[in-house]
């Protein structure tokens, strides 16, 4: 038996592991799962050791001499305290910083990317689209820019949605259901492509019953 | 001083992200290429904190032969052998020439991806395919309006997006066929629908983001 | 004894399937039209089961999905595959690119979402090293450059790619993974080497001659991006789209495709695949019909099966009203 063969029955044994569950919660599946959860934590752990602490701060850090690197591991060092009672009060400094450096840069990307861009594309598209002249493309992006104002009003709850306003919000959440019915649709097909992927490894890569 | 530090720690952290944006030259784009190197460092620590943290809790479970301890004994075992051939393997590959890497293939490190966290993990996610399908029968039912539009959207986007929609529709002209019923719904009303849902999520995150930086939401800080 | 009777049907089954049943196993048009019909028939069973107040259990429901997407495997219909604007609008993209352009492709997904993914992202690998682009590849998900592997080993399958005579460092190079998320984009955009000093194979950044100029995204002529989630093609638009103006195209998992046609319409993709099916059409623009085609029969008796299964819950539904 070659190695890819031996592999080969491992995965699939692990894999009808999992889908025992499917029956009933049963110890095969339990086992199975505890082994994704460990060997999962590993592979994090170790790729983070090479590629993070290795390649990003030893390499560059330490013998590139790059010593502002220090202040990451000092971070790095007073996170890990959290797993201590007494002194887990100091991983608040490291976390103040990540939460802070990502309030930030988050505040100027959503800002720019998902409201900005999105309202003046909207405003663009339709200007655009008359300019063409194409009645598919004009029709569409009025859709759009009356879909984006009503959802955003159906979104407002600081004024009570009664009347023209609470019509407009109406109108909103038509609009959300749809985009929500195709969420659903685009679900199902992602759920059912991953089951087809290992029903594929299961057929051909283990039991090669199709080419 | 255990929450005012933390507060002043977030507001350079956060302004200094916010004054780079703006003004991309020294001395905040050096500070902010600093920033991101701690952060890109602290990030494998703090997932390094998550597995110690596992490894703790199982190793308690162990030595208080709590139920199903044997499972935390499993995931104990997985972890430690994972990180040993990942350890190993990169040891080797940094001595070999040209160097190689652990996760190169061939190494036993890739063989455990390949054979063990691969079909373990995928299977994992695969079993919602059931449970979709399930939920579908069981549950999925257009009792208003809304469910109904939000049903019909759902079939249209099913059946447009894969080749038997087409099949289906196969005696009308190409532009009215099933696929171009779902380019029109993708195109316009769900892409309208996604639209206000990202600007509502972005004025929520900019106003947020706000009030974290000035020091005004501080609820991380209670309990202290 | 009862407990063991499954367990051994199910290893007799295997062994039956490993060593008796003659491979590879694939049925006629004939026996496909009837094992097709027998479904259909089983559902419309399932539809009067439900008026008759009868609801169907959930393993049978499972089985009846199982049994629904295994079987079209063995099947050899051809089906049409028409391509989306969004496919046809990456592929132009690509297209465009002349020889030698410098594209850096970023794997962001792991082995659950592969089944959407790989088959697009092995497409994309054996496309670009037919168009002679050179590929730098890299992860913001630590099981990226892994996958990124697999595609690689997919495109030197291709005899015209393995005519080539690829180098490692030259035509490609894999910069690994870095932790970080957004934060690694970020970085990337005022110095690649800040955040990838060396390769993954820790070679020096400055002794890979695939990378000899390449400072930060201004030198990258184009980017492709293979998203399962969370740091993906959202935070590549929101970095290095529209803080860096880099050209940038996506593949994403179904779940996430919807939530980017906000990005596709404002322009800030070029074009974009959405799971299995965006995969097959690509595959089919770029004429290399992969997996994801192959799998365009299952995926379509899969979707029909869940719209019967509503169907047939809402049918039941509604006649239980009529009858109060």
């Amino acid at each position: 038996m070659g190695e890819s063969v031996i592999g080969a029955w491992i995965a699939a044994f692990l894999t009808l592991g999992i889908l025992t569950f499917l029956y009933k919660d049963n110890v095969i599946y339990k086992i199975s799962e505890a082994i994704f959860i460990g060997v999962s934590a590993g592979y994090w752990f170790i790729t983070l050791f090479w590629d993070n602490l290795y390649r990003k701060f030893w390499v560059v850090g330490i013998e590139g001499g790059q010593w502002e690197l220090w202040g990451g591991i000092i971070l790095g060092v007073m996170m890990l305290c959290r797993l201590s009672r007494k002194i887990g009060w100091i991983a608040r400094w490291p976390m103040s910083f990540i939460i802070g450096a990502v309030a930030g840069l988050y505040m100027m990307l959503y800002f720019t990317s998902n409201a900005m861009v999105q309202i003046r594309s909207t405003i663009s598209n339709l200007t655009e689209s008359v300019n063409v002249g194409d009645p598919y493309y004009i029709i569409g992006n009025i859709v759009v820019a009356a879909g984006t104002f009503s959802g955003l009003v159906y979104f407002y709850f600081s004024k009570e949605h009664k009347g023209v306003f609470g019509a407009t919000a109406k109108v909103g959440i038509w609009f959300i259901m749809v985009t929500f019915g195709a969420a659903f649709g685009y679900t199902v097909m992602s759920r059912m492509s991953l089951l087809i992927g290992r029903i594929d490894f299961l057929l051909s890569d283990w039991l090669k019953l199709i080419s | 001083m255990k929450r005012e530090i933390p507060l002043i720690i977030t507001f350079i952290a956060g302004t200094v992200f916010v004054v780079a944006y703006f003004v991309p030259h020294s001395p905040f784009n050096r500070a902010e290429s600093l920033f991101n190197d701690w952060f890109a460092i602290l990030a494998a620590f703090a997932i390094w904190l998550g597995a110690l943290n596992l490894l703790k809790i199982c190793a308690l479970k162990v030595s208080r032969r709590s139920k199903d301890w044997y499972l935390g004994f499993v995931i104990i075992v997985g972890f430690f052998v994972t990180v040993a051939v990942g350890a190993y393997d990169g040891v080797v590959g940094l001595s070999n020439v040209p160097a190689t890497a652990f996760r190169d293939p061939g190494t036993n490190f890739d063989w455990i991806y390949r054979n063990v966290y691969t079909p373990l993990s995928a299977t994992m996610f695969a079993m919602l395919a059931f449970f979709v399908a399930s939920a579908s029968y069981r549950a999925f039912r257009a009792r208003n309006f809304q469910a109904t539009l939000l049903l019909l959207a759902g079939f249209l986007v099913m059946l447009g997006r894969v080749p038997v929609g087409d099949l289906i529709t196969g005696f009308l002209p190409p532009a009215y066929q099933m696929s171009q019923w779902a380019t029109w719904i993708m195109d316009f009303p769900q892409t309208a629908g996604q639209r206000a849902i990202m600007i509502g999520i972005a004025l929520g995150i900019i106003s947020t983001s706000l009030r974290v930086i000035l020091g005004i939401e501080r609820s991380r800080l209670e309990g202290e | 004894m009862k407990k063991l009777i499954a367990p051994v049907i199910i290893v007799v089954v295997i062994l039956l399937l490993y060593f008796v049943v003659p491979k590879p196993l694939e049925f006629s048009p004939v026996t496909s039209t009837i094992i097709l019909s027998l479904i259909g028939l089983a559902l419309v069973a399932m539809l009067i089961l439900t008026i008759a107040g009868k609801m169907i259990g959930r393993r049978t429901v499972f089985i009846f999905i199982a049994v629904a997407l295994t079987l079209p495997f063995m099947m050899n219909f051809k089906m049409p595959i028409r391509i989306t604007p969004e496919v046809q609008s990456l592929y132009d993209a690509l297209e465009q690119l002349p020889a030698g352009s410098k594209v850096l492709a970023a794997y962001d997904f792991d082995p659950p979402s592969a089944p959407e993914l790989q088959p697009m992202a092995d497409a994309f690998m054996t496309y670009a090293f037919k168009k002679d682009l050179r590929v730098i590849i890299m992860g913001l998900w630590p099981q990226g450059p892994q996958q990124a592997q697999l595609s690689i080993e997919a495109a030197l399958e291709d005899k015209e790619v393995a005519a080539k005579n690829l180098q490692y460092g030259v035509d490609y190079v894999n910069l690994g993974f870095q932790a970080g998320n957004e934060f690694v984009i970020q970085r990337m955009g005022s110095a690649f080497r800040g955040m990838f000093a060396r390769d993954s194979k820790d070679t020096p950044y400055d002794d890979i001659p695939l990378l000899k100029g390449v400072e930060n995204f201004s030198n990258i002529d184009f980017v492709m991006n293979f998203s399962a989630g969370k740091p993906g093609t959202q935070e590549w638009v929101q970095i290095a789209v529209d803080r860096f103006g880099v050209t940038l195209g996506a593949g994403n998992t179904a779940v996430q495709a919807p939530g980017m046609y906000p990005f596709l319409k404002g322009g800030q993709l070029v074009g974009l695949l959405g799971g299995m099916s965006g995969g097959a059409e690509f595959e089919l623009v770029t004429g290399e019909p992969g997996k994801a085609a192959g799998f365009m029969l299952s995926q379509s008796c899969a979707h029909v099966v869940v719209i019967a299964f509503i169907l047939i819950g809402n049918v039941a539904m509604l006649l239980a009203r009529k009858k109060k």
